[in-house]
């Protein structure tokens, strides 16, 4: 049952709330700006915050000086291709554990995330060997392989956590009515997990873009992906402001808009179902 | 076609045997009912036969065809689930032509029979919604024209109806009899819900523990029940049952005597005893008397006009020839 | 509840992603157990040979690893004290009747969003520079030295950072867990005459306990591993100021080419990991059985 609220606690909190909001996003805000100003006007003091002389140079040039949709499209080889390839491999194991349960299930679950707690800076120098000795170093190739299995435990447990909510009496029919078990996962459980499958997609799609340990190291010029490209940024200190946003507002855009399309199944999938 | 059998069929998960060896056949257009208590395996049995469980040994044979090692599609059997089990992402008319199309069956024969179960089921207007667009009657019509468009050698039912409110049920229980009547199918039918299963069923099987307690007709089963089990099974309101002096007088462990089979009057019978809690249905009353010294309480049904009130003195006589008798190890003595 | 069939498939299905994550799990970690007790150099190939523990003892005597140890722990719990009270509080105003609460939601999980590197960059440029920062700029306005946090306190402003980018996480788990209790518990407590205060205190912290719980361990799985806010704010400098394990880790091992020293320090860092992974994997076991 709602309850009327006074408008004048309404109006309270509405303030409070927008207040904060408005101030945690205050920085991506200021770089979308920013990233229409001049350089000029980027270190101007004091600063200009809506008043200038809006340009989308500095577009442009991230694109002539730097190659920018090259690394633009490192990203979306790699964290697309790691996301399909793991939805490719996990969707069967996922089937598996959600519909023939074993003795054993659960602990292969929970062995599966454990693989996902191992801090990536215990297993870098043997990953950063082996690729260099069989030339996976700096390839897009090398990356999709190791954000697939980073990624695969989110993956299969998040899958694992939709396919449960399908009674596997649907599946039990679809036997019973002359499905094969290819026809079954075709046609029958893959088009009922959908959303699930959709949402998993779409979170690991996030991490994979946003990954920024083996990204960083193990890639150098050719194949970076624009976590690594902004990285390079970092040296010639706050030269060129203008330009840095432009190039991080074009790398956080697309993933920001993904993102606030998959609030709901960010907590699902980062908590592993602990919190629904 | 459609004739089961079950030779020694036994089913083990892990160390605990759900069925133990149990034979059992089923005629061809039998409407066979498994009725039992929860937990008694009449769903694991039903499974067994569809082939979603494997068995632990023993075999199953239909039309005379081992069937044990066969995967479920290959059994020619149709299956109705108690939650209908429709695909949700597919329309009316997609459900019902699934199993079709999973089997190549030709578009247009494939048609023709969704055409002529939806006109049997009443469906027509529906051909085109998705299930969640459905009440709760008519999906179950869904997965039955589903099952039917198979033509399949057996129709298995797992608890249809207990998903459906009282009025809807009586109203299925009617259209699945007469489905049986019009397909002459065999039909196998599990409920824990001893109404559904006197009402329809051809022959009884009555399951505790995996075990069967009796198969037989329905009368058969109400008139001569083999054992306290099924006896207490069958029939509503229940059997009254006593122990001691008013079962030894009779040579027996135990006596069992239905409501239905006792006389009420005010003044004089057999046993004395205290109305208490009177039930009036309109047609007929219960009475549910306290005090007789057979049992806590005595189930009887008298006729609805009966003015007996709460706390009144009542007189109860047994039709002789309609009392069971049972030794002390609960076994009917003929 | 199934076939020989269905189980054999089951089995078949399973064994690719079960194998591949054994291969990645076991093989690299081995091999770093291995180089741990290696004297292995890259740029004097050649020259390895087994040392047992002494790389472990080099790294327990340096200095620098137990600054890393301790920022580690800072970094973690600063960043954790920060999210999970701010998290609660912002859950609580975001559960309010507000105007444009969807906006609102949005605009708060927006950071979390923003991958690392750019987060680093724009906060070390545009924030907090000491000549041309809004930080410096807004401290020029009113008459104060504008500070160099980068300098003077690079590690509190890595735990800023940091804290930023996983507030919306801490607050998007902590509104769900809010929404999720039973208002008509609210609403009893009230007729139970509780004040707003004695609310929270004894009905709501209670019920938001597993999320926090959650929250904690989750963040901490991957704040022990925070890499990229350092290497492109301070490259945990000045000195080790704002070195944490993993920053050390890397250093060592791809800057020194150490890498029986870095092993080492991974196998530390591993250690540090599953202490924390033992609880959440508890926790989430018990879920899985409810």
């Amino acid at each position: 049952m709602a309850r009327a609220v006074s408008t004048r606690r309404k109006i309270g909190f509405t303030i409070a709330a927008w207040a904060v909001g408005l101030a945690i996003f205050f920085p991506i805000l200021w770089t979308i700006l920013t990233s229409f100003k001049t350089e000029a006007e980027a270190i101007s003091s004091p600063p200009s915050f809506l008043f200038f002389d809006w340009t989308l140079e500095n577009y442009t040039t991230v694109q002539e000086r730097s190659n920018y949709f090259r690394h633009f499209w490192n990203s979306v080889v790699i964290s697309l291709g790691s996301t399909l390839l793991g939805l490719l491999i996990a969707i069967p194991a996922a089937w598996s554990m959600a519909f023939v349960p074993g003795k054993r299930t659960k602990d292969v679950l929970m062995w599966m995330l454990s693989t996902k707690m191992l801090p990536p800076v215990g297993v870098l120098i043997p990953i950063y060997l082996i690729f260099r000795d069989v030339g996976l170093l700096d390839t897009k190739t090398g990356l999709v392989i190791v954000l697939t299995l980073i990624n695969l435990p989110i993956i299969v447990w998040m899958l694992y956590t939709y396919f449960k909510e399908i009674p596997g009496e649907i599946l039990e029919a679809a036997r019973m009515d002359g499905a094969s078990l290819r026809n079954e996962i075709i046609h029958v459980l893959t088009p009922m997990a959908v959303p699930g499958i959709a949402s998993t997609l779409l979170l690991n799609v996030i991490l994979a873009w946003n990954e920024a340990f083996w990204t960083l190291n193990l890639t150098a010029a050719k194949s970076a992906p624009l976590t690594a490209f902004i990285a390079s940024y970092s040296s010639p200190e706050g030269l060129f402001y203008a330009k840095l946003s432009a190039a991080s507002t074009m790398a956080i855009a697309p993933i920001l808009i993904l993102g606030w399309f998959s609030q709901k199944q960010l907590v699902r999938g980062l908590t592993f179902g602990a919190v629904k | 076609m459609g004739r089961i059998t079950l030779d020694k069929v036994t089913k083990r998960f892990g160390d605990v045997e759900v069925i133990p060896p149990l034979d059992l056949t089923i005629e061809d257009g039998e409407f066979v009912v498994f009725v039992g208590p929860s937990g008694c395996g009449k769903s694991t049995l039903l499974r067994l036969i569809a082939g979603l469980e494997d068995v632990s040994s023993g075999e199953i044979r239909i039309d005379g065809q081992p069937a044990t090692d066969l995967p479920p599609a290959k059994r020619g059997l149709a299956m109705v689930f108690q939650s209908y089990a429709l695909y949700p992402h597919m329309s009316v008319r997609k459900n019902i032509a699934f199993p079709m199309k999973m089997a190549g069956v030709p578009q247009e024969e494939q048609n023709r029979r969704i055409e002529s179960a939806a006109a049997a089921l009443n469906l027509t207007d529906y051909l085109d919604r998705r299930p969640g667009q459905l009440s709760g009657g008519q999906r179950q019509r869904v997965a039955i024209g589903r099952a039917i468009v198979r033509e399949p050698a057996a129709f298995l039912f797992d608890e249809p109806l207990s998903n459906l409110d009282a009025a809807l049920r009586v109203g299925m229980r009617l259209e699945i009899s007469e489905l049986h009547n019009r397909l002459a199918t065999t039909m196998i039918y599990v409920t824990h819900d001893q109404v559904e299963a006197m009402t329809m069923a051809d022959k009884i099987v009555v399951l505790r523990a995996g075990h069967i307690e009796q198969v037989g007709s329905p009368l058969e089963l109400y008139r001569n029940p083999r054992n306290l089990f099924v006896a207490g099974f069958i029939g509503s309101p229940k059997m009254n049952f006593a122990n001691g002096g008013a079962a030894s007088e009779h040579d027996a462990a135990t006596i069992g005597i239905r409501p239905e089979h006792i006389t009420v009057s005010a003044d004089s019978g057999t046993w004395r005893g205290k109305v208490g809690v009177a039930e009036h249905l309109g047609s007929d009353t219960f009475f549910h008397v306290h005090d007789t010294g057979l049992a806590e309480t005595v189930t009887v049904r008298a006729d609805g006009e009966v003015g007996l009130r709460h706390g009144d003195t009542v007189f109860l006589t047994p039709q002789a020839d309609k009392i069971h008798r049972f030794d002390d190890k609960g076994l009917r003595i003929q | 509840m199934a076939t020989q069939h269905s189980r054999s498939a089951a089995r078949i299905m399973i064994s690719p992603a079960v194998l591949l994550l054994l291969g990645w799990m076991i093989v690299p970690l081995a091999l770093t157990i291995y180089f741990s007790l290696l004297r292995y150099n890259l740029l004097m190939p050649g020259t390895e040979r087994f040392v047992g523990l002494l790389n472990y003892r080099l790294f327990f005597n340096n200095p620098a690893f137990i600054t890393a140890l301790v920022n580690t722990l800072v970094l973690v719990g600063g960043v954790l004290l920060i999210t999970v009270i701010g998290g609660v509080l912002l859950a609580i105003l975001l559960d309010q009747p507000i105007w444009g609460q969807g906006i609102v939601r949005i605009l708060v999980i927006a950071p979390f969003f923003v991958m690392p590197t750019v987060s680093a960059l724009v906060w070390k440029n545009m924030f907090m520079n000491p000549v041309s920062g809004l930080f410096a700029e807004f401290s020029k306005a009113v008459g104060l030295q504008p500070f160099d946090f980068l300098t003077h306190a690079p590690l509190a402003s890595i735990i800023g950072i940091v804290a930023w980018q996983w507030l919306p996480f801490a607050t998007l788990i902590l509104l769900t867990a809010i929404q999720s209790l039973d208002s008509e518990q609210m609403e009893a407590a009230e007729m139970d005459g509780a004040t707003a205060l004695q609310r929270f205190w004894y009905i709501t912290l209670p019920h938001l306990s597993r999320a926090i719980t959650v929250v904690i361990l989750i963040q901490t799985i991957f704040l022990l591993s925070v890499f990229a806010e350092i290497l492109v704010t301070t490259n945990g400098g000045p000195g080790v100021a704002s070195t944490n394990l993993t920053y050390l880790v890397y250093v060592r091992s791809l800057l020194n080419f150490d890498v029986g020293g870095g092993s080492a320090g991974g196998v530390v860092a591993i250690i540090l990991a599953n202490i924390v992974a033992i609880f959440l994997m508890r926790m989430i076991g018990k879920n899985l059985d409810a």
